[in-house]
């Protein structure tokens, strides 16, 4: 028999867009002229002649960068700190996340297959620590990391350490989210085979979970440093060290000069823990 | 006779002499855990002394309660809408500068001086692009919108090219074999495959940008942080307290209905 073409079924049309889209998009376009009103924007005086002339004065006005030894030595003293505030941010953060997030993470405080023998009134107790992880994490991250500077600096004074504690708590909030989230999805397998040894939750975690997690673990550790870097930078503007705080003083006393080169010496800053971050993401994921 | 496998390779036994690239860089962490104590001169005495004790005491027993008088709501209602206006007018500042800047970004593309920029727009934080509008614009929210704009312009147009090169290849390939020409099979080929991911990646940023836009008022950028700082400036604790509150709910919110879109989307 001969080979037939199949004979075509009807294409169906392309579902037409649904009311509620269409809602959607006029939603958002109101809110983007409300917005456009709200905001007292411009884009017109921006761009146009007037406000393009004011930019290009306000640039050249920036330059030549001030490339004196003094400032040069600020700007060093200034990235060290910043450099500074970012790693110990960040390794405090970790250090709180890894405290935090094992009550945090609903199959280790109390539910699936480790807890299943578990005794009703311990649960209802571990339930209890795992709402209350819960909530202190999501209090520390929701909380702006110039928020807590402002208070750390209230508590312990100028300098750039408050910023290291702000940059800590606040991240450690977010990190223990994510930490959660990736032990909330490791694999039970390894879990039930070691529980099928015999083997105590401990030994769970050390031999099943833990070479699971790490991995991950490490590498939101390196995504978050790399924002760290960034906030760090303008941690200064609370008074909370760092290169923000020479920038805020340069730009309070019309310094435009000396404000190109510590902006020059932040772009420099992050670029580098930019690279050492995916530098170390290669050698160690 | 049966041909002899290789043996296989030695695998090094866990717990043996750690490799030298972990010597060096355990060494390296130490001494830059070190530096970076004495660099943010790390007081953990002054830290636990009784005067910050007395401290965060002032302002748990000032900040509570909140100040919850109705003109002090009443008043706030205007900086927090400027803030979510801020945030959303930002975002599409910066979708309008990423996009272009994303696309011409594109490997495949001989444009690559628009990553240079798109790296610069992202490098400078958005506090500083913040100011630099400030002095050039004057003060008010519309300096705060073009700092998001621009910072987040820097952003998008990074995660943007990504997206668009971690694109299934295939329809590529087919469209190349048609003897399409390169815009046509970014537009008919990427397009389509990105569009979901590119939503949803600016919906993520404009939640980032309503707790970025909050705090741009800390240098005369307008919303809700200008609030902060002055209140702060006082030492009017309630007032202050009233305020993280107010940016909580509305970070929570962007957060929840973000999600809520993004789930539908993707």
């Amino acid at each position: 028999m001969a080979w037939e073409a199949p004979t075509a079924r009807a294409v169906p049309a392309p579902p037409r867009a649904a009311l509620t889209t269409w809602l959607g998009w006029g939603v958002l376009g109101a809110a983007l002229v409300w917005s456009y009103h709200g905001t007292a924007a411009d884009l017109g005086a921006v761009l146009g002649p007037e406000g393009l002339a004011q930019m290009t004065a306000y640039v050249r006005r920036l330059f030549p960068p001030d490339f004196s030894s003094a400032l040069l030595r600020e700007a060093a003293i200034g990235s060290a700190e910043t450099f500074a505030i970012s790693f110990l941010g960040t390794l405090l953060a970790v250090l709180i996340a890894l405290i935090l997030v094992f009550f945090a993470s609903a199959n280790l405080a109390f539910a699936g297959l480790l807890f299943e023998m578990e005794r009703p009134a311990i649960r209802a107790a571990r339930v209890l620590l795992y709402g209350g992880a819960r909530g202190l994490l999501n209090l520390l991250r929701t909380v702006p990391e110039i928020v807590w500077a402002i208070l750390f600096v209230f508590m312990v004074g100028l300098g750039p350490f408050p910023g290291v504690l702000a940059l800590g708590v606040h991240t450690a909030g977010v990190l223990g989210k994510l930490f959660a989230e990736v032990l909330e999805n490791v694999d039970p397998r390894p879990i039930e085979a070691l529980q099928g040894t015999g083997a105590r939750r401990l030994q769970v975690l050390a031999y099943g979970i833990l070479p699971q997690v790490l991995p991950h673990f490490l590498s939101y550790t390196l995504y978050r440093w790399e924002v760290n870097i960034r906030v760090a930078a303008i941690m200064g503007f609370v008074g909370a060290g760092g290169l923000g705080q020479r920038i805020h003083i340069a730009i309070s006393l019309f310094l435009e000069h000396q404000l190109l080169t510590l902006v020059l010496a932040i772009y420099a800053l992050v670029t580098t823990v930019d690279a050492l971050s995916a530098y170390l993401r290669r050698r160690l994921l | 006779m049966p041909p002899s496998t290789p043996p296989p390779p030695a695998v090094p036994f866990p717990g043996s002499r750690p490799s030298r690239f972990a010597r060096v860089f355990l060494l390296l962490f130490g001494l830059t855990t070190a530096a970076s104590w004495w660099a943010a001169r790390v007081d953990l005495p002054t830290l636990f002394s009784r005067e910050a004790l007395q401290n965060a005491l002032v302002f748990l027993v000032d900040g509570f309660p909140p100040a919850l008088s109705s003109e002090f709501l009443l008043f706030l209602v205007r900086p927090a809408l400027e803030t979510v206006q801020i945030s959303l007018l930002g975002t599409a500042v910066a979708l309008l500068i990423g996009l272009p800047l994303g696309v011409l970004a594109l490997r495949f593309l001989p444009y690559g001086g628009s990553r240079a920029i798109l790296s610069l727009f992202r490098s400078v934080p958005e506090l500083v692009w913040a100011l630099v509008f400030v002095r050039a614009t004057g003060l008010g929210p519309f300096p705060g919108v073009l700092a998001i704009g621009v910072a987040y312009g820097g952003v998008l147009g990074k995660v943007y090219s990504e997206i668009f090169e971690a694109v299934d290849p295939r329809p590529l390939e087919a469209l190349q074999a048609t003897g399409a020409s390169r815009w046509r099979v970014f537009w008919y080929g990427m397009v389509p495959q990105a569009f979901p991911h590119l939503v949803s990646y600016t919906l993520y940023r404009w939640e980032c940008a309503i707790r970025a836009s909050a705090i741009l008022g800390f240098v005369g950028a307008g919303g809700i942080g200008q609030q902060i700082e002055i209140s702060m400036r006082m030492f009017n604790f309630g007032e202050v307290v009233t305020l993280i509150g107010i940016l909580v709910l509305m970070v929570a919110g962007t957060d929840a209905l973000s999600l809520r879109l993004r789930r539908r989307l993707l």
